[in-house]
């Protein structure tokens, strides 16, 4: 059975507009919309083709965190996911400790790819995909916009500072995916009737070995600086004054 | 004493201007001792580059063929192993950081900051979430190891030593994993400069219409000097190469001018142009966000607006 693993993480919605708390104790997320993080979206679009291109047989979602990541999870399946797992806990779990119980669900599981997103979209680590790679000791290739899986090897191209990078990688491995990898699919009604019937097991983390351990303590949070609204100039010419004012051209 | 090891970056050559960068961060951190470690088939010419930057104590350099190309799998034991005895590890948040030093801190069993844009001690720091709508600052446990990509956009570069640091080869053990082979890179390289480092940049949006005349902003910025970015909309609508794009995913850069035309300024692209010094926006709509972060705006049409600025340049003022 070729088995693939794709985490999905509940997010805050690409669309609200984060505001800190005014005692600084973190961001507002009572009643905001949540959705799943976007990028995980893309890769399970990118397990969806490969399972529909014959090259895999079962996609497996799985979310770390409160009982609400069914929500996220029933949305994976009815995109396609064929089970899910919760792993559910009210802690603050830290990238290393969600990568330590991927490891350990990559090896029950016998999963031959795990794709993950780049980063999530609420603390922007882009870590997970990496700490999993090097604890399960198989290769990485991160930031993926384009994945061609042939036999026991992947031929991926990614997006990198200097243009467009292509690596060959033995499976099994973790593949991150960038914005460009594919458009995630539209989920239709009937799906999400079928959703409804997928299998989703919930498991705590103990089950897993893994205690959550905060190695960094979120001592506060701070609205960003704000930059000030400057002045508006009528034409190219105003606009080429104003530059050579602050001796910019 | 904090001792800090930082991964020099490079393209063979040269260090990359990020590490100058990361080398300041490093010094923010009170009674620091700074080691730029240098992975590559051949280190010499990168070693006394990095030798040369100003803040730097000590060059090693870890000698292997497989380092011929950058490989996170390649470096990361090795970058491990070297680790022993320091307090910090740190990289740049590059593309090469990114992918690198996650796998490294899993090794050594550490959490990682990512973006690291403040020091306020040797374990305290802020960092960016939220796409830079929020600033948290995180504290890690007492005699934990610090590792850390740090955020380039939030720090000055570090200058020319006059006393170049001394430079060793350092010894390793562990070999590089070889599941991981380098195939190929492709990229646009030209002439014009770095966009994560430049000190002017000129960007464009999906106004722009289509890859051909996107044509008029590499004639701007090469009379200007200036590097060349894109809005995500842009580079999905394919007029722009896929590392042209500024904002939260793509490159988060600081220049001392960014010129955004027909770019309205969604919330993740602002987030990459934040800490530029100066913003000037040209957009058809009076309402787009863009215009209220910029600091000269003008609501013209570009394609009119961008030849006569460069025209207009040709004038002395």
């Amino acid at each position: 059975m070729k088995r693939i693993l794709v985490p999905i993480k509940r997010v805050v919605d690409y669309n609200v507009r984060i505001r800190v708390k005014p005692d600084g104790s973190g961001v507002i997320t009572d009643g905001v919309k949540m959705s799943i993080n976007p990028f995980d979206e893309i890769a399970l679009e990118e397990a969806l083709r490969i399972k529909e291109k014959g090259l895999a047989d079962e996609v497996l979602a799985v979310s770390i965190g409160p009982a609400d990541c069914q929500q996220q999870l029933r949305t994976a399946l009815a995109m396609g996911a064929d089970r899910a797992i919760l792993v559910q806990t009210d802690a603050v779990v830290e990238p290393l400790d969600v990568a330590r119980m991927l490891r350990t669900i990559c090896d029950r599981e016998s999963i031959f790819l795990a794709i993950l997103g780049k980063q999530a979209i609420d603390d922007d680590c882009s870590q997970t995909g990496q700490m999993l790679a090097a604890l399960w000791g198989r290769p990485q290739a991160t930031f993926a916009s384009k994945v061609e899986i042939d036999g026991a090897v992947a031929r991926v191209t990614r997006e990198v500072d200097a243009g467009l990078e292509t690596l060959e990688i033995d499976l099994p491995a973790v593949i991150t995916t960038d914005l460009r990898l594919n458009e995630p699919r539209y989920v239709k009604l009937p799906d999400i009737m079928k959703a409804k019937k997928k299998p989703l097991d919930t498991v705590d983390t103990a089950s897993l070995g893994v205690t959550p351990v905060e190695r960094l303590k979120a001592v506060k949070f701070d609205p960003p600086p704000q930059r000030t609204k400057g002045i508006m100039v009528k034409d190219a010419q105003e606009l080429v004054d104003a530059l050579r004012r602050k001796g910019l051209a | 004493m904090n001792r800090i090891l930082i991964v020099a970056e490079h393209d063979g050559a040269r260090v990359n201007p990020a590490i100058a960068k990361c080398v300041t961060c490093a010094r923010a951190i009170p009674d620091a001792e700074v080691t730029l470690a240098v992975f590559a088939a051949d280190p010499a010419t990168v070693a006394a580059s990095a030798a040369a930057i100003a803040g730097v104590d000590r060059v090693v350099t870890v000698t292997h063929a497989a380092h011929a190309n950058p490989l996170a799998a390649a470096i990361a034991p090795q970058l491990a192993e070297l680790a022993a005895g320091y307090s910090h590890v740190f990289g740049p948040s590059t593309t090469f950081g990114k992918d690198l030093m996650p796998r490294v801190a899993a090794l050594l069993d550490s959490a990682q900051v990512s973006d690291l844009m403040a020091v306020e001690s040797a374990t305290r720091f802020r960092r960016p979430i939220y796409a830079s709508n929020a600033i948290v600052t995180v504290e890690s446990s007492a005699g934990a190891k610090v590792v850390a990509t740090v955020r380039i956009a939030s720090f000055e570069a570090a200058g020319v030593s006059v006393a170049p640091a001394p430079i060793e080869a350092a010894v390793v053990s562990a070999a590089p994993d070889t599941h991981t082979r380098f195939v190929s890179v492709s990229s646009a390289r030209s002439d014009r400069p770095d966009l994560q480092t430049a000190a002017k940049v000129v960007s464009g949006g999906r106004a722009l219409a289509s890859a051909e005349n996107f044509g008029i902003l590499f004639k701007l910025a090469d009379k200007m000097g200036a590097a060349v970015g894109a809005s995500r909309a842009a580079v999905d609508a394919g007029y722009a190469a896929n590392d042209m794009q500024v904002g939260q995913t793509g490159k988060i850069i600081a220049p001392q001018l960014y010129l955004a035309f027909g770019i309205s300024g969604a919330i993740q692209h602002l987030t990459g142009i934040k800490d530029a010094r100066t913003i000037v926006a040209v957009n058809k709509d009076p309402e787009a966000p863009i215009f209220e972060v910029a600091d000269i705006g003008l609501v013209g049409d570009l394609f009119q607006v961008v030849p006569e600025i460069e025209r207009l340049l040709d004038r002395p003022g």
